[in-house]
């Protein structure tokens, strides 16, 4: 149902309506950087080659960097993509999902604590 | 032979009617004596095809819109109903006196009224206006999302039948409008109102949040030439911004209602009180969505308010940019504010401090907006209209709840007034003096464009004092009482000399019975003195912005050319520059087909909630398949669309009256069409 | 106010100021779907985000059953992330094919992405059954019950999105690549991508983090 876009006055494409296309070489760069970040943090944990507190922050560090890579390389996010509006979205709900995840672990670990003892050592509940 | 029973229905059974209980036996008898004489009359004049084919299966934005608004308008009769019900039990229930609703049906009574007033009365009011006003605003011809629109609603409208059914086969919930573990934990609450409740409302969110994408969409993408962010209109800024909120939040609430569910189906343990189960994760996600619903109520009102005073003083709204600035604010701060609804769970003394702070500073640009109002009306040519009454009460009772929101922020005074009848009477403050009232300001304002016709003045102020008295009158009384330290949700109250304030409390909610009684009535005279109310210009107000340059009804597609925006307030900007309405050189317009398909598929929701609610698993099973091939179906549907021949759009645009270009009048005075009048339209 | 044909002409050059004088189109804004369909991929994001605090929450509550370290298998998840991450960029291709109009490769790594996912959902579907056999089950735990819902969600919605490009692969044979079918094909490329961020977000906390702990 879309008009073709390319009759339409320049006033028209106000908001802009392009949205991002790939190409062979930005998959593939995406793919392989993908491939390290996700075989890096499998072989630490799996060889157990570092010391635990090093190896969770590595991994997150490198699931934080796949992400940025699969959204520049496959989601093809930019700034100009519908007019700034898809990064606007995407940063929006990146705030969001940080407020909520970060939010609630702040929360329910001070509720656990205060209101739960025994709770956020993984105790063994005496429950049978 | 029991087996089979059971396995055709479930947990089905003959005590699940409400033979049991003479107030819901006869109300039921009622309904469904009333049910009957509305299908029978609507069968009788003819009217199921006209229905159908002009209503249920419309993707016009105004009809659904009104059909929101409809939908509201009934729910609203039910809930107000279990707060009359509430308000009688507690102001007889004294000392030996134990009233006349046990505590389980009064459990459900209160659950049932917070439930439906927030799901199926506020949220289809804001619905409904913004569906109706906002793509008229930008110049739209329509959603971003036509048949989406038309989905929404009916699943709106699916969640609502769902919670009806439960008063009479079955029961509701007693949860509170949370619907709250660990009472609604299985063990706790085995039956089927919890149940009800989840699937309803699942259903129905799936609406609202496909609803608000389609709004947002529709803003960012089909505003008029011209119509930079900063152009729009306030109400679509308010509108933009709840909807964006909508989509941030529903998620949460559908992710905890379906662990609720894995919970009470297949004996997950999220919020179990044991095996691992955190009863207390559930308040928190909940609450994360509770408390920026209530944003997403009041702000589409405030820009309801921006509007009218605009409109009634004459004058440009003052601080356009602090009104945008503010609402953006607002939406962002209310997403960090939620954990002031279980200050007292125990979260200790950072994590109150940090949200009891955030929630404070909200107050901040809220206040601002007051401000921007004032100093609009100030030296402003006011007219007092209904719309700008309802804009001048909400100001002077919006305000006290929002301060008593601020007191309650406050973490050490939250600690003696969480869960007490103070809550409860600055919630219904703010929602009474802020959201109905600005919705009624709303409705009164914009009744002409959507129908025609002005409503009548008369029962329009019996509606009006009504509500406004009758709020003062019913609420002034629980907030003194809470103070005093009674708790909410009592069935019963041990102290006699406590009686009178609730005595008060029910005279008051008596008097709002007259106030809506007053709407109901002024609905139906309005009607038959019609032609007196008569639109004929489409701008009856002296109106600002785009909707208030169509006919009243506007014609199906809205604007027979798209129009071309240069600032603000762009109708007033049209009139003051000698606008001329074109006559000729009409283009066939594009328009959506209407679709059948948004009915079939919420008809099956139901179907698949009530039998999922009664463990008839067959019966949803049938459902859930029949759900998946009408939507799979209807993408192989690519014939969606149809075009109104210019011709035609010719012949209607010439029937219409000219619109009036005095950029400032009073009331419509016009008392004869200048040419064959027809409301233009569909 | 009448106005005659004889003004039309000087009427339409004024109102040209106000409206807009446009093809038979009537709209000149290009196409919300993409948008919109971002804006729900949006709002699904956070139905994860709200399953992904949960599992926080309950991360440690065994309630003495079982821990991961009893039945994860990272050589499985790792085979796994390696059919989502392959299949992202099969998906890609097939983007690639059809700016090109090439209906018949479009379909064929259609094909391919499609059985990806469903190496992906089929040993997830033997892990859980795994997971069954040693009683690491919902009904156990608080923990299991966030474990299951949550890598059980993505497995559904890549369940969904092999369903979806099922009906891509009909809709394509049937009227090839129609601007409709294209901007289709870009919504499911959306959806497949970002269901592969998710499975970052699923592997690295509940299968790594789960294992270091």
């Amino acid at each position: 149902m879309s008009a073709s876009d390319a009759n339409l006055d320049h006033e028209l494409h106000s908001h802009g309506d392009t949205h991002g296309h790939g190409s062979t070489k930005s998959y593939l760069v995406g793919f392989l950087l993908s491939v390290a970040l996700t075989a890096i943090p499998f072989w630490l944990v799996m060889s157990g080659i570092t010391p635990a507190n090093w190896t969770a922050a590595i991994v997150i560090v490198c699931a934080v960097v796949q992400i940025i890579v699969h959204t520049i390389c496959f989601l093809h996010v930019t700034t100009s993509a519908e007019g700034g509006w898809t990064l606007l979205s995407y940063a929006f709900t990146a705030v969001i999902l940080f407020i909520t995840i970060a939010g609630s672990l702040w929360i329910m670990y001070h509720l656990n604590t205060n209101m739960m003892p025994g709770m956020m050592t993984g105790e063994v509940s005496t429950t049978p | 032979m029991e087996n089979i029973w059971k396995i055709i229905f479930g947990r089905l059974g003959w005590d699940s009617f409400p033979f049991y209980d003479p107030i819901i036996l006869s109300t039921f008898i009622v309904v469904i004596l009333g049910g009957v004489g509305v299908l029978a009359a609507l069968t009788k004049f003819k009217l199921w095809g006209y229905l159908w084919r002009e209503w249920f299966t419309s993707v016009d934005h105004k009809k659904i819109g009104i059909m929101y608004i409809v939908l509201a308008t009934v729910m609203l009769l039910r809930g107000f109903a279990d707060a009359i019900m509430m308000r009688l039990q507690q102001s007889v229930a004294f000392g030996a006196n134990e009233g006349y609703l046990n505590a389980h049906h009064f459990d459900q009574v209160f659950t049932a009224h917070g439930t439906i007033m927030i799901f199926f009365v506020a949220i289809p009011l804001i619905s409904g206006v913004i569906n109706f006003v906002m793509p008229l605003q930008i110049g739209a011809r329509d959603v971003a999302f036509p048949y989406l629109n038309n989905l929404s609603f009916w699943l709106t409208a699916s969640g609502a039948a769902l919670v009806m059914a439960s008063l009479f086969v079955g029961e509701f919930s007693t949860g509170g409008w949370l619907n709250y573990v660990p009472v609604t934990n299985l063990e706790n609450s085995p039956g089927v109102g919890p149940d009800y409740y989840l699937w309803a409302l699942q259903i129905a969110g799936v609406g609202t949040t496909l609803s608000a994408i389609n709004m947002v969409a529709t803003v960012i993408k089909m505003r008029a030439p011209g119509m930079t962010m900063m152009k729009m209109p306030v109400f679509v800024w308010t509108a933009f911004c709840s909807q964006a909120l909508a989509i941030a939040i529903f998620p949460v609430l559908t992710a905890a209602f379906a662990m609720l569910m894995l919970d009470r189906y297949l004996g997950f343990n999220f919020f179990t009180n044991d095996l691992g189960g955190n009863p207390m994760m559930y308040w928190n996600l909940v609450w994360i969505w509770g408390h920026p619903e209530v944003y997403v109520l009041i702000l589409p009102v405030f820009g309801i308010y921006s509007e009218v005073t605009s409109t009634f003083t004459g004058k440009r709204l003052f601080g356009y940019s602090s009104m945008v600035y503010a609402t953006v604010v607002i939406t962002i701060l209310s997403y960090l504010v939620w954990l002031h609804h279980f200050f007292t769970m125990g979260s200790g003394a950072s994590v109150n401090s940090f949200f009891g702070i955030a929630t404070m500073v909200i107050s901040i640009p809220t206040g601002a907006k007051i401000f921007n109002w004032l100093f609009t009306m100030y030296r402003g040519d006011i007219r007092f209209e209904l719309p700008m009454m309802w804009v001048v009460a909400f100001m002077l009772t919006f305000v006290v709840g929002g301060m008593t929101g601020v007191l309650l922020a406050v973490p050490p005074a939250d600690f003696v007034l969480h869960n007490s009848l103070f809550l409860v009477a600055h919630f219904h403050n703010v929602i009474i003096g802020g959201v109905i009232f600005g919705l009624f300001a709303g409705i009164e304002y914009w009744f002409p464009k959507a129908f025609g016709f002005k409503l009548d003045k008369f029962w329009g102020k019996v509606h009006f004092w009504g509500w406004v008295i009758g709020y003062w009158v019913a609420w002034t009384p629980i907030y003194i009482v809470g103070l005093m330290g009674v708790t909410r949700r009592l069935r019963w109250i041990e102290d006699p000399s406590l009686q009178p304030y609730f005595i008060v409390a029910a005279i008051g909610a008596f008097i709002i019975l007259i106030g809506i009684t007053g709407f109901l009535i002024g609905l139906v005279v309005s009607i038959m003195k019609r032609e007196q109310l008569r639109d004929h210009t489409g701008d009856p107000w002296g109106g600002r912005t785009l909707e208030w340059s169509t006919s009243s009804p506007p014609p199906a597609y809205n604007f027979a050319f798209t129009p071309r925006v240069h600032d603000l307030d762009a109708w007033y900007d049209m009139k003051s520059r000698g606008y001329e309405r074109p006559l000729t050189g009409f283009k066939p317009i594009h328009m959506p087909k209407p679709t059948a398909t948004g009915v079939y598929q919420a008809g099956l929701a139901t179907v698949l909630g009530f039998a999922m609610v009664w463990y008839m698993w067959w019966l949803a099973a049938l459902a859930f398949i029949g759900l998946l091939v009408v939507t799979i179906a209807h993408t192989f549907n690519y014939d969606r669309d149809y075009y109104i021949p210019a011709e035609e759009v010719e012949r209607i645009e010439k029937a219409r009256a000219e619109p009036s270009l005095e950029p400032r009048k009073g009331p419509n005075p016009d008392p004869e069409p200048t040419g064959p009048f027809a409301p233009a339209g569909a | 106010m009448a106005t005659t044909y004889d003004q039309a002409s000087q009427e339409a050059a004024l109102s040209e100021t106000f409206h807009l004088v446009e093809d038979e189109h009537g709209h000149g804004h290009g196409s919300p779907t993409l948008l919109g369909f971002w804006i729900y991929m949006m709002s699904d994001a956070l139905i994860f985000a709200a399953l992904f605090a949960t599992y926080g929450v309950l991360s440690t509550s065994f309630a003495g059953g079982p821990v991961p370290q009893d039945v994860f298998d990272l050589r499985l998840v790792a085979l796994n992330t390696a059919f989502l991450l392959v299949s992202s960029i099969t998906y890609g291709f097939g983007m690639l094919a059809m700016e090109r109009g090439q209906k018949g490769t479009v379909q064929l790594w259609l094909l391919v992405t499609a059985l990806l996912g469903i190496a992906f959902v089929g040993v997830e579907l033997y892990e859980f059954n795994h997971f069954a056999h040693e009683g690491a089950v919902p009904q156990r735990s608080g923990y299991w019950s966030g474990v299951w819902t949550l890598v059980g969600t993505h497995g559904l919605h890549v369940s969904v999105g092999i369903l979806w490009i099922g009906i891509m692969m009909v809709q394509v044979a049937q009227r090839g690549l129609i601007e409709a079918n294209k901007r289709r094909l870009m919504c499911l490329g959306m959806f497949w991508h970002l269901l592969d961020v998710v499975w970052i977000g699923v592997f690295t906390y509940v299968y790594l983090l789960g294992m270091i702990r």
